[in-house]
C-alpha cells in the first residue's frame, strides 16, 4: 500500500491501469466461505486470473506434508492450494525474497522446510519446479527483496497490465532487471567515504560502512539508493548496512550481519566486477589521500563542517 | 449443538481459522486456530546477539518495528547498555509511527469494510458507509493512503525505511538527523495532523482525547460528520459497545520510555492497577502442536514443534498467562492503564468492547501525534544517537514494548558470546491463545461466546467485528 508515486494512492494507480483485484488477504470483503469461493474458482479455471502474486516462503515441512501452513477453512496444505492455483494463471509473481528463494524463513536448519516458488536459494527447482511457466509462457517471477520496495511490484504489475513485460526482462535469477540490474551502490550517499576508504567503527558512524560493519551495497542487485524508499530512505540512508536481502541466501551470510568478514584485514567481499588487485591498490592510494574532513567525519554521527569559504585569489582581471 | 467453522479471515494479517459451537442461535463455545508454524525462535539460537536485529522484525511486515525495538531492549539489557537520550527520542518516534499507521491502516482497510457488507443493507446508514469503507475501491482510501504514505516519510528520515529497519540498535539509532531534516519532520507531522483532525475526527486531537465518558463520546460524534464519528454512530447503533467482552483482566508492558516513566503506563488492571511482574509470566503448550509438560516462563521456554500432532490440540499458539490467568492486550489495554477516563469508564461500564478497543485505538492516535510533536522538538542537534555496543559473553536480557496491537515481549539468554536461547511472546499470542490446562479459553474464545448466529450464517458478522477489534496479527502470534 506504499505505492510511492500514487497521488490518490496505489489502489487507485493499479485500477487505472486495469488491474482488479480479485482476491486479496488483507484487502478483499470476503472472508471465509466467501473468499474460498473465489479461490476454489480460481483453481478450478472458473474465474480466469491474470496475474496471481504470492507472498510467503512455501512450507514443505513437517516430512513435505505441507501441514506447516494449512489453508485456514480447508484442511489443506497452503503449498496444495499454490500448486493448483498457479497452473490457472498468466502470469506468476514471488513477492518478496521468501516467496522467491526461500529467505529468512529457509534459515540455519530450515526446520519448515522453506523454499521459494521456483528456486530453493540459488538453486533452480523450488515448489513448482524448473521447468514450471505460466499461461504467458513465463517462468516465475521473482520480485525479491525483504522487504521490496513497494514501487518493484507495482512498476512489475503495471508493465505487465501494459503488455510489456517479456522473458528478456528478466534476469537470470527471474528477478525484474529494472531493478535487479543496478546496485545498491549506485546512489550511495556515503559516496565520498567510500572513495576515500574512510571507514566506519560503529553504528551510527558517518563513515562507509564496507569495510567493518559488513555492508554489501557494491555486490547487492537493487536500485534503494537510486529510488529512495518513502521518498527519502533507504538502508545506507538511514545509517545501517545493507545486508543484500534481494540476493538469494542473504539469510545465512557465513558471518554475523554486521562484520565485515577480512582475510589479513582486506574485506573478503569486493564490489562484483572490480579486479581485487586494482581495488587493493586504489583503497590504499585512495586512504593516503583522505581529506582530514572527511577522515574525521567517518566515525562520528555528525559531519564536520565543510568550510564554506573559498580560497582568496588574486583580484579578477 | 452444531459447529461452524469460520476461516480464512481476510483482512486479518496472517492465518486464522475459529471453530464456532452454535446452540439455540448462540455460539457456545470458540476454539481459534492458528494453522501456520514458523519456527523463528529456534532460527536465532547460536546466532551473534546482533544477528537478532536482522532476523526479528522479518517476523512480520506490519509489527516489524516492535519487533526491532523488542530485541534492541533485550540485547542492551543483556549488555547493560543505556541509550542517550536523542536515542530515546528518535526510538519513540519511530515506534510511534509504526503503531499510528497500524491502528489507521486497521480502521481503513481491515475493520470498517465490514460495515459496507450486504447483510446491513436494509440500514439507515448503509449506503453512505459503503461508498466510503468498501474494501478496495471506497473514497476513504483515496484519502488514507497517501496520508499514510506522507506519515511514513517519518521512517524515511529516521529509520531508512520501514519495515525491516537496522535502526534500532541496543544503544540507541543509527541516524543522526540533521538540522534541515528536523524541520521537514516537523512539517511531515503538521501535514498529518492536518489529515486526522479533517478527515478522522473533525476535531482537534486534543479536544478528542480531553473526552472524559461514553455519554461524552456519543454526543462528539452526534455532532461530526468524520469518519470516527461515523464508526461510533454505527457502532452505538448496533450496540458494539457491549459486544465481545472478553476476561477484562489488562495488560500493559508500558510504552513509549521516558525521564523517569514511559509516556504510556505499565500494570496488569483487573477492577485495580497492579505494578506488572514479569515474572509471573508462564507459557502453556496444554493445546498447542507443541512438545512440553508444565508451563515454563520464557526465559526457560522452550518451542518444539509436534510433526504428527497432538490429541487435544488445535492450534501452533501457545497459551501466555499472567499470574495464571488469561489477560487481554492492546491500545484498550494500554488506555485503561494509563487511567484514560473515556476507556477506564467504557470497561467499567461494559468492559472490553469492540466499540472501546477500536476507539482506545484512535485515542492512541489523537494522545501519540501532539506527543510526537514534542518528542521531536526535544532532539538536540550535535548530542549522539547511539552508545557503542560490546557483545556480552554470557547474560541473559528481556525486552518488553508495546506493538501496536499489544504487549511483545522478548527473552533472550547469551551464552559465550553467542545466543543461547530466544523466546517471543507477541500480543495476539495473548489474545488468541488457546485453552490452558486448566480449560481457561483464551480472550477471544471468551469474547465469542454468546454472539448470536442466524441458522443460515456461515459467516456471522458479528463474529467479523468482535475477532478484528483485536486487530490480530496471527504472523507474530506464530513467529
Amino acid at each position: 500500500m506504499l505505492g510511492g508515486d500514487a497521488r490518490r494512492g496505489v489502489l487507485e494507480q493499479l485500477a487505472s491501469a486495469g488491474l482488479e483485484f480479485v482476491a486479496h488477504p488483507a484487502l478483499r470483503e470476503e472472508s471465509g466461505e466467501e473468499a474460498l469461493d473465489v479461490l476454489r474458482d480460481a483453481a478450478s479455471g472458473a474465474l480466469p486470473i491474470d496475474v496471481l502474486c504470492i507472498e510467503g516462503a512455501m512450507l514443505r515441512g513437517p516430512n513435505g506434508t505441507g501441514r506447516f501452513h494449512v489453508m485456514a477453512g480447508t484442511g489443506e496444505p497452503m503449498i496444495a492450494w499454490v500448486r493448483r492455483l498457479a497452473k490457472q494463471a498468466k502470469y506468476v509473481l514471488a513477492i518478496g525474497s521468501c516467496t522467491a528463494f526461500g529467505g529468512i524463513n529457509a534459515s540455519g536448519e530450515n526446520i519448515t522446510e522453506a523454499c521459494g516458488l521456483q528456486f530453493d536459494g540459488s538453486q533452480r527447482g523450488g515448489l513448482l519446479g524448473s521447468e514450471f511457466v505460466s499461461g504467458s509462457g513465463l517462468p516465475v517471477i521473482n520480485v525479491s527483496g525483504c522487504p521490496i520496495h513497494a514501487d518493484w511490484i507495482v512498476d512489475t504489475l503495471m508493465s505487465i497490465a501494459g503488455g510489456a513485460h517479456n522473458a528478456e526482462d528478466l534476469d537470470e535469477l527471474q528477478r525484474p532487471r529494472f531493478y535487479s540490474e543496478q546496485l545498491v551502490h549506485h546512489g550511495c550517499p556515503k559516496n565520498e567515504f567510500y572513495e576515500f576508504k574512510a571507514s566506519a567503527q560503529k553504528a551510527s558512524d558517518l563513515g562507509c560502512l564496507m569495510e567493518n560493519l559488513g555492508c554489501k551495497g557494491t555486490q547487492a542487485h537493487a536500485d534503494c539508493n537510486t529510488r529512495p524508499w518513502h521518498g527519502v530512505g533507504s538502508c545506507i540512508r538511514g545509517g545501517f548496512s545493507c545486508i543484500a536481502c534481494t540476493e538469494p541466501g542473504f539469510e545465512d551470510p557465513g558471518h554475523p550481519f554486521m562484520e565485515t568478514p577480512k582475510v589479513a584485514g582486506i574485506p573478503i567481499g569486493l564490489p562484483l566486477d572490480m579486479p581485487k588487485a586494482w581495488f587493493v591498490a586504489l583503497a590504499a592510494l585512495s586512504k593516503s589521500a583522505t581529506p582530514k574532513r572527511v577522515r574525521e567525519s567517518a566515525t562520528r554521527d555528525t559531519p564536520a563542517i565543510l568550510s564554506s569559504a573559498k580560497k582568496l585569489k588574486g583580484p579578477r582581471q | 449443538m452444531t459447529r461452524l467453522v469460520v476461516g480464512p479471515f481476510n483482512r486479518v494479517e496472517g492465518d486464522l481459522e475459529v471453530a464456532l459451537d452454535v446452540a439455540d442461535g448462540r455460539v457456545r463455545s470458540a476454539e481459534v486456530s492458528s494453522s501456520l508454524y514458523r519456527g523463528f525462535e529456534a532460527m536465532l539460537v547460536g546466532k551473534e546477539p546482533l544477528d537478532a536485529l536482522v532476523i526479528v522484525p522479518r517476523i512480520c511486515g506490519i509489527c516489524s518495528v516492535a519487533q526491532s525495538a523488542a530485541a534492541a531492549l533485550a540485547l542492551a539489557d543483556a549488555a547493560g547498555l543505556e541509550t542517550p537520550r536523542n536515542g530515546r527520542l528518535a526510538k519513540n518516534l519511530i515506534q510511534a509511527c509504526e503503531n499510528v499507521a497500524d491502528h489507521l491502516t486497521h480502521f481503513y482497510c481491515f475493520f470498517m469494510p465490514d460495515f459496507a457488507r450486504e447483510a446491513y443493507a436494509g440500514q439507515p446508514w448503509h449506503a453512505a458507509t459503503a461508498k466510503r469503507f468498501q474494501a478496495v475501491s471506497g473514497t476513504a482510501l483515496a484519502d488514507f493512503l497517501p496520508a499514510r504514505n506522507g506519515f511514513l516519510r517519518v521512517m524515511g528520515y529516521l529509520a531508512g525505511k520501514w519495515p525491516h529497519t537496522l535502526a534500532l540498535q541496543p544503544g540507541g539509532t543509527t541516524r543522526a538527523i540533521t538540522p534541515t531534516e528536523k524541520v521537514r519532520l516537523a512539517s511531515v507531522l503538521r501535514e498529518f495532523r492536518a489529515f486526522l483532525e479533517q478527515t478522522v475526527f473533525a476535531d482537534t486531537l486534543e479536544n478528542f482525547s480531553a473526552l472524559g465518558s461514553p455519554a461524552a463520546l456519543q454526543v462528539w460524534a452526534q455532532q461530526r460528520d468524520a469518519d470516527l464519528p461515523r464508526f461510533v454512530n454505527t457502532a452505538l447503533a448496533l450496540g458494539l459497545d457491549r459486544t465481545g467482552r472478553a476476561t477484562d483482566r489488562f495488560l500493559s508492558f508500558g510504552a513509549y520510555a521516558g525521564d523517569t516513566a514511559p509516556f504510556f503506563a505499565s500494570g496488569l488492571w483487573a477492577g485495580a492497577t497492579q505494578a506488572l511482574d514479569a515474572g509471573r509470566i508462564v507459557e502453556d503448550v496444554s493445546h498447542a502442536w507443541l512438545a512440553g509438560d508444565a508451563p515454563l516462563p520464557p526465559l526457560d521456554g522452550e518451542t518444539r514443534p509436534l510433526a504428527d500432532g497432538k490429541d487435544g490440540a488445535y492450534t501452533w499458539c501457545k497459551a501466555p498467562r499472567y499470574a495464571g490467568e488469561v489477560v487481554e492486550t492492546g491500545a484498550l489495554a494500554r488506555q485503561v492503564l494509563s487511567s484514560h477516563a473515556l476507556a477506564l469508564a467504557q470497561v467499567v461500564e461494559h468492559g472490553g468492547s469492540v466499540l472501546a478497543r477500536v476507539t482506545a485505538r484512535m485515542l492512541e492516535v489523537a494522545r501519540l501525534l501532539p506527543q510526537m510533536e514534542n518528542w521531536l522538538r526535544e532532539i538536540e542537534m550535535g548530542e549522539s544517537f547511539c552508545a557503542q555496543w560490546t557483545t556480552p559473553q554470557q547474560g541473559t536480557g528481556i525486552g518488553l514494548v508495546e506493538a501496536a496491537r499489544g504487549s511483545l515481549g522478548h527473552w533472550l539468554r547469551i551464552e559465550r558470546g553467542r545466543i543461547a536461547s530466544y523466546q517471543i511472546i507477541a500480543p495476539t499470542t495473548w489474545n488468541f491463545s488457546p485453552r490452558d490446562a486448566a480449560g481457561q479459553p483464551g480472550a477471544l474464545e471468551q469474547a465469542l461466546v454468546g454472539l448470536p448466529v442466524a441458522d443460515d450464517e456461515k459467516n456471522p458478522v458479528l463474529v467479523q467485528h468482535v475477532v478484528r477489534s483485536f486487530d490480530p496479527c496471527m504472523v507474530c502470534t506464530v513467529h
